[in-house]
């Protein structure tokens, strides 16, 4: 703590703010105006612009079908001799009931614990941002990057349903059918992934800041 | 820590170029979760306005069904979905928990009726293939009651007729089931106009009733004296024009059937009625004499009726006008004798027609006065044999010219009519006679005598034996000595017929050259006739005793 308090000096601290564009250093002023870059012109922001509320609503939309993800049919199997629809958790408890536990453990946890993981640790970081709290921002930071780097795992189940759809269509023989629930988890990977990007660590940090310069 | 020593390198940096701050009033951003919220909302009203009833039915057995797998379907369509089978309390039979769809709730009404969907074959019909590779499934027949509900008792079997096919319901009763099964065919004029529905034993056990349907523009043709039997067997019939065989169809050979007809001569008759109940009868021809009025008589006759069976014809000139119902036998303590009462049945339709074509007359048999002159005529019944081989009897109306008078006892119920032994049995009891004849004879003692006479015939070949023996010990020694003396005898006759033809020979010379020699001659051919003489005499002796040869005089011998 004593290293992150020594050094609280950020760029946006000193009203200064880096292009996006062309990366020319501008000094901005505080509040009250939206600032133009005056080499190339785009707009200059010290953080993404409405980051948290975009979060907000990207994260509130992915919750509420992560709903539907999980109690819809998410694939469709049908042969000759039987037809079955299977939920992520269904698909889980067969698979571990027929024997695959590696792939069921992977599974659930590709597919339910990871997007639950993501919302709950998402809705953390929002949570202490908008509090301006200034809770272990460095473990904040690495379950960002964590976010960040395991998000895109999730859409594994997709993947799989995908391939197995555009595959297996052997008429009668084989079906594969991708269900609605496919459509919402796709949703809810999506909508999870674009959130964390909304999302902008440094206002992790800026609790410290302001306190500082205050 | 101070901003200042940076300050100057700070001044190089330009300003940005700013304007006032627009103020957003909504966050486009926010549309999102708004519609997600809205897709969650739709997909969730969906859900509960998709939400079916849940239905239970009972089943005996939950064979072929599984949880989350077992459609049910109405007209190949599917309307729900087991999501629950459990055992009943008393673990009589299995509760199967459906979930219907929406759009079946109009089916969930009182005579709504499911049954689980396998594959059968059965009355000539495979159904339910399909489900050997997709699974069983419950099917669904439509009530058409408006009372709702929610418990069913499902069936075993598919229902074998859809309410909604046009037709008519049949009862039929029947001795037996035979090879029937539900959807066995039935048949009319050999085409299938509809099938059995259901078979099902008596209450009482004494018969079957079978439930018929008849398909909608066929069920006409069931008049209230339609004729059913059954289709089942093969009808061969060999005679003079060679080998007939009857059946409806390869079909009803295999699996049963049932085939029904009108007689021709009632056609008209109005159509039955709905479940009127018909009899069944085992074959056509069965069916066609019960479809003929029916007249009960009594015959009773004294002798044995051994080969007469129930069912065996009652045939007037070689036609069949009737047959043998029920044979009794009663015992008569009075006379102590026996009777035998054999109740027959006549057609008497058949016996209009004759009479029709004789006299132009509808005279039907059961006139009592048309009956009554035939008997007075000597119109009898009796026993003859139908063939000599397996001993079949059958009942014989015949005119009998010799009969004694008699008449029929209208008293009795049935009827009796008057009997005459059958000429079979007079014969019978002939050849009976002529076997207690044979019976009688005392064969033992022959056989015995005659035993008697072969030992005592053997005893004398054995002494004969003897005798011949001694013959060839004494007799032939001695036969052997005299043939000896014979021979030796004869050779004297030999020597001395020698010396005499010496002697003649001498004498010859003597003739030939000198006559004083034929005075010797003379005296000499006078000593050779004696001489002669006395051969003579021995040739006469041999001639009449020529044993003496060989035995000698016997005189000499004694």
């Amino acid at each position: 703590m004593t290293e992150i308090t020594e050094m609280t000096v950020s760029a946006a601290g000193q009203g200064l703010c880096s292009c996006n564009v062309c990366n020319l250093v501008s000094g901005v002023e505080r509040e009250s105006v939206t600032a133009h870059c005056p080499r190339c012109g785009a707009s200059l922001h010290f953080r993404k612009p409405g980051g948290v509320s975009r979060c907000w609503a990207l994260l509130i939309a992915a919750y509420i079908l992560y709903i539907p993800a999980n109690l819809m049919t998410i694939m469709e199997t049908g042969s000759l001799i039987s037809y079955r629809k299977d939920t992520i958790l269904s698909g889980v408890i067969h698979l571990w009931k027929t024997g695959f536990w590696v792939i069921a453990v992977i599974v659930f946890i590709a597919s339910v614990m990871i997007p639950l993981l993501k919302l709950i640790s998402l809705t953390l970081l929002l949570v202490s941002v908008q509090r301006r709290s200034r809770w272990h921002p460095r473990q904040l930071t690495s379950l960002y990057r964590l976010l960040e780097f395991v998000g895109r795992w999730s859409m594994l189940d997709i993947y799989v349903v995908t391939l197995l759809a555009a595959l297996v269509q052997l008429g009668a023989m084989a079906v594969v059918k991708a269900g609605p629930g496919a459509v919402a988890f796709g949703a809810v990977v999506v909508l999870t992934m674009l959130a964390s990007m909304q999302f902008d660590p440094r206002l992790i940090w800026d609790p410290l800041q302001k306190e500082r310069t205050q | 820590m101070t901003d200042m020593p940076q300050k100057p390198e700070l001044s190089d940096i330009p300003d940005a170029v700013s304007e006032p701050k627009r103020r957003y009033s909504i966050q486009l951003i926010w549309i999102i979760p708004i519609v997600a919220a809205l897709i969650g909302l739709s997909l969730a009203a969906k859900a509960f306005m998709d939400r079916g009833e849940t239905i239970t039915i009972t089943f005996k057995t939950g064979e072929g069904m599984e949880v989350g797998k077992t459609k049910i379907k109405y007209k190949d369509v599917q309307i729900g979905e087991v999501k629950g089978l459990a055992i009943a309390k008393d673990r009589s039979h299995v509760v199967v928990t459906a979930e219907m769809s929406k759009d079946a709730r109009g089916l969930l009404v009182k005579d709504t009726r499911f049954w689980v969907v396998r594959a059968r074959i059965s009355g000539g019909s495979v159904t339910g293939l399909s489900t050997l590779i997709g699974g069983s499934y419950i099917g669904v027949e439509a009530g058409t009651s408006t009372e709702r509900q929610d418990e069913f008792i499902g069936l075993e079997t598919p229902p074998a007729v859809s309410l909604d096919m046009p037709g008519r319901q049949f009862v039929l009763h029947a001795v037996d089931a035979g090879s029937l099964d539900t959807s066995s065919p039935i048949f009319y004029r050999r085409m299938q106009v509809g099938h059995v529905i259901a078979t099902e034993l008596d209450r009482d056990g004494k018969g079957i009733t079978i439930k018929a349907f008849i398909r909608a523009p066929f069920d006409q043709y069931v008049k209230s004296n339609s004729i059913f039997w059954h289709a089942s067997g093969i009808d061969l019939t060999l005679n003079a024009s060679g080998v007939k065989i009857n059946t409806e169809s390869i079909v009803s050979i295999l699996l049963g059937g049932i085939a029904f007809q009108t007689p021709q001569d009632r056609i008209d008759a109005p159509p039955a009625s709905p479940n009127s109940v018909f009899s069944l009868f085992p074959t056509r021809d069965d069916a066609l004499k019960h479809a003929e009025t029916v007249e009960t008589y009594l015959l009773v006759f004294k002798e044995s009726v051994r080969g007469l069976s129930v069912g065996a014809p009652v045939d007037l000139q070689g036609v069949t006008v009737g047959e043998v119902t029920k044979i009794d036998v009663v015992l008569d303590s009075m006379n102590s004798e026996i009777s035998i009462p054999v109740e027959i049945q006549l057609y008497p339709e058949r016996l209009r027609a004759q009479n029709r074509n004789k006299t132009q007359q509808v005279k039907p048999l059961d006139s009592r006065a048309l009956l009554d002159s035939l008997v007075a005529h000597g119109f009898r019944a009796e026993v003859k044999s139908g063939n000599l081989l397996t001993g079949q009897l059958f009942v014989e109306l015949d005119f009998i010219p010799k009969a004694k008078p008699s008449k029929i006892d209208w008293s009795t119920n049935p009827p009796r009519l008057p009997t005459v032994p059958g000429s079979m049995n007079q014969l019978q009891k002939k050849l009976m006679l002529i076997v207690q004849k044979i019976e009688k004879m005392p064969l033992e003692e022959l056989a015995g005598d005659a035993r008697k006479t072969i030992q005592s015939l053997d005893a004398t070949l054995k002494s004969a034996e003897k005798l011949l023996k001694n013959v060839d010990g004494s007799v032939i020694p001695e036969a052997r000595s005299v043939l000896l003396e014979t021979r030796q005898s004869l050779e004297d006759v030999r020597k001395t017929l020698g010396e005499a033809r010496k002697t003649l020979s001498g004498a010859n010379q003597v003739l030939a050259v000198d006559a004083p020699v034929q005075l010797d001659l003379r005296e000499t051919l006078r000593e050779v006739s004696k001489a002669a003489q006395s051969l003579r005499v021995l040739g006469d002796y041999l001639e009449q005793h020529p044993e003496s040869l060989v035995r000698g005089k016997r005189e000499d011998k004694q």
